[in-house]
């Protein structure tokens, strides 16, 4: 869809190819996978309870301005573990097969305000079936943003940059309304269905505990620090908001990742279907903390074409899919978070103005979003 | 409340995984060769653990390369003992991955998942006077807890094992007799070729009026119950079938777990438990083998068929199915 299509050089039989050496290095994962992996994500687990607990533990003396720098700045690194290297994977099914029901798919939770099954419905299935396809892949500016230039501009776009900052701050609010598809259930009767009356519920159930936990229990708990508790907890949330946010913007938006419109996939093969990811996705490179704390997102092409493979095979993983990429002669879209972040944030500058006409009409929906 | 979306007790098992209202679990603490090929695991259990009869089993779940199986094992120790350990005996079968496990890789110190003891092959309340054991291979395990749990007057042994050193368990049993507290046959079946029912007659000439406990593979099961229904004693005869009869079975079909929304093609020969666990599906186990019951599940819609005896079940309100000895007989939903 972008002017120049950057796999014009694939045949059909490259494409297959391509497809079926992917296939093979998540075949060598897959009957390689064992004790290791499992002692890994059980050890992230407990450190990430052992840190939230002495975090928590060292907010109750708050009031001791070097007790709030640590306590928060330990509960913010707990909750972005949380959220990223161990809720998202384990959400992706990624340990399931270690058929251990503490951490299985259906059974986790996270410290998150979108109920589990929510996330998994609009993220695992719409988001990765559907990657960077317009009118079909939400993620694609979560319906308030224009991030191609196919798409049509809309005077609300103007404000886009600051709706994106919003969303940053409140990103897991963003995300539960996002599960909830609030810009097209709030419309008309769809409100009233007894399905997304159900599932609006269960979202408000999360939220009132979250907010009990974060905002009452504990800033209560600390007597004395209850006012420093509260500030704790919300800054540490911010920070998770923004951090996650930033990583995830870089997955998909920073410039030179490929956009698809919605006739390109029909009848898509296996191997034009790893193109997609492969051209769909961005990644963050840097150390191993900073791969860690992004959750393994920033192997987010590796993700995006075995998203059920433990995350801590990424790094193995992307020294082989990188030699694909040159071996046939795609970018690889890759930079240090700085770079990626400015990326994608100029990009949702760029596009909040108008640009020449687009060669392809967007689809209605698009629009039923932008007038919610 | 202040944990959520966490318990309380996902930060408690950190510290103390084996402490009183846990999940029940247990530690190894000891393994001890018994034979070339079975050795014996002592588990200390959690604070939960209620104690079992002798004879019961006791299903386990083990972490193998990572992943979590769940098989059932006969309890060997007595029911008094003094430091509140169990132990189960373990004869490593081939390619069996949890019985290789435990017998040659597992390490004192490991954690196990354990489920309350089950299983009626047990003695009576009112001691019998005359007490006669048949049994095989393995099927010596839940014996032996019994023979070590309480003595009898008059007990008489017969065991079935390819050579002398396969006898698990050896040593002990001849203390026994030395001590006139057991008569023993042993049948070394390498030499003496598999037991003939019959022989019984021989080898053990009151077997009829003695209450029998009989354990081992399904060939020698099936001989007994033939072997004491025709003499009109079937009354005085407790099984324990270690592997199920599994029969050639047809069809097939897709499978729809739906508490997990996945749905799988399945042939008609492979237990539904497999066909779920290839799937990721969480399925719940224990012996594989049909006799624990730790695997039932509600069949909602569709049809399977019993491995064991090629029955039909049908899906119905409450209907429930043994996964691990069910496959499909046409398309089905299981609520998994
Ligand atoms: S697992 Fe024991 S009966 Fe099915």
């Amino acid at each position: 869809m972008t002017a120049i299509d950057p796999t014009a050089h694939l045949t059909a039989e490259q494409i297959e190819e391509l497809g079926r050496e992917l296939d093979a290095i998540r075949d060598e994962v897959i009957a390689d996978r064992g004790e290791r992996d499992a002692a890994y994500i059980r050890k992230v687990i407990s450190a990430q309870r052992k840190l939230e607990l002495v975090s928590r533990g060292v907010l109750l003396f708050s009031f001791f301005p070097p007790a709030w720098l640590l306590g928060t700045a330990g509960l913010s690194v707990a909750k972005i573990m949380d959220n990223m290297e161990i809720g998202h994977n384990i959400l992706h099914g990624q340990w399931d097969w270690m058929r251990d029901p503490k951490i299985h798919s259906t059974t986790w939770e996270w410290d998150h305000v979108s109920p589990s099954e929510q996330w998994k419905h609009s993220h695992n299935e719409l988001h990765h079936t559907y990657t960077n396809v317009i009118g079909k892949d939400n993620d694609l500016g979560y319906g308030i943003m224009r991030v191609d230039e196919d798409q049509r501009w809309h005077p609300f776009h103007l404000g886009q940059p600051l709706w994106n900052f919003i969303n940053a701050c409140f990103f897991e609010y963003g995300i539960a309304a996002y599960d909830l598809e609030l810009g097209k259930n709030l419309h008309k009767r769809r409100r009233k269905s007894p399905e997304f009356r159900a599932r609006a519920k269960a979202v408000g159930r999360k939220i009132r505990k979250q907010v009990l936990k974060d905002y009452v229990i504990h800033p209560l708990l600390s007597g004395p620090s209850f006012l420093t508790t509260l500030a704790a907890t919300f800054t540490a949330n911010l920070v998770r908001n923004i951090w996650t946010h930033s990583v995830i913007m870089c997955g998909h938006f920073p410039e030179g990742v490929q956009v698809f419109e919605r006739r390109s996939i029909t009848g898509e093969t296996r191997g034009q279907w790893y193109l997609r990811q492969m051209m769909g996705s961005a990644n963050i490179s840097g150390s191993k903390a900073m791969h860690f704390m992004t959750g393994n997102l920033s192997h987010q092409i590796e993700h995006h074409l075995f998203p059920d493979l433990p995350s801590n095979r990424y790094a193995e993983v992307a020294v082989k899919v990188r030699a694909l990429f040159e071996k046939y002669e795609l970018e690889y879209v890759t930079g240090p978070l700085p770079k990626q972040v400015f990326s994608a944030w100029h990009k949702v500058f760029r596009l909040s103005l108008p640009n020449k006409k687009p060669k392809v009409k967007t689809p209605d929906r698009e629009q039923e979003l932008v007038a919610a | 409340m202040v944990t959520t979306p966490l318990l309380p007790s996902d930060y408690l098992d950190l510290v103390s995984p084996l402490r009183a209202g846990a999940d029940l679990r247990g530690r190894i603490e000891a393994v001890q060769p018994e034979t070339g090929d079975a050795a014996t695991v002592v588990i200390r259990p959690g604070r939960g653990w209620r104690g079992h009869t002798a004879g019961q089993y006791v299903r386990i779940g083990v972490d193998v390369d990572g992943v979590r199986l769940w098989r059932a094992y006969s309890i060997t120790s007595p029911t008094n003992r003094q430091d509140g350990r169990i132990a189960i005996t373990v004869k490593a079968i081939p390619d069996g991955k949890v019985s290789n496990h435990l017998v040659r890789r597992a390490k004192p110190g490991t954690l196990v998942q354990l489920h309350q003891p089950a299983g009626d092959f047990v003695l009576p309340q009112a001691k019998p006077a005359k007490v006669l054991y048949l049994t095989a291979g393995s099927g010596i395990t839940p014996v032996m807890g019994m023979l070590r749990d309480i003595e009898f007057d008059d007990v008489v042994m017969v065991h079935c094992a390819p050579q002398p050193q396969d006898v698990i368990f050896r040593n002990e049993l001849h203390d026994l007799v030395a001590d006139g507290k057991l008569r023993l046959t042993e049948v070394h079946t390498d030499t003496d070729g598999m037991l003939d029912i019959v022989r019984l007659d021989e080898l053990v000439p009151d077997w009829a009026e003695r209450e029998a406990w009989v354990c081992g593979p399904a060939g020698l099961l099936d001989a007994a119950e033939e072997h004491w229904t025709e003499h009109g004693v079937r009354e005085r005869l407790h099984t324990e079938r270690f592997r199920p009869r599994i029969v050639v079975a047809g069809d097939g079909g897709e499978v729809t777990f739906s508490a997990t929304g996945r749905t799988v093609a399945a042939d008609g020969a492979t237990p539904l438990l497999d066909v779920g666990e290839k799937a990721s599906v969480l399925m719940p186990s224990g012996c594989r083998m049909g006799i624990c019951f730790g695997c039932v599940t509600p069949l909602k819609a569709g049809a399977v068929r019993d491995l064991r005896t090629g029955e039909i079940t049908e899906a119905g309100p409450g209907v429930l199915i043994q996964t691990c000895v069910s496959a499909a007989a046409g398309p089905c939903d299981i609520e998994q």
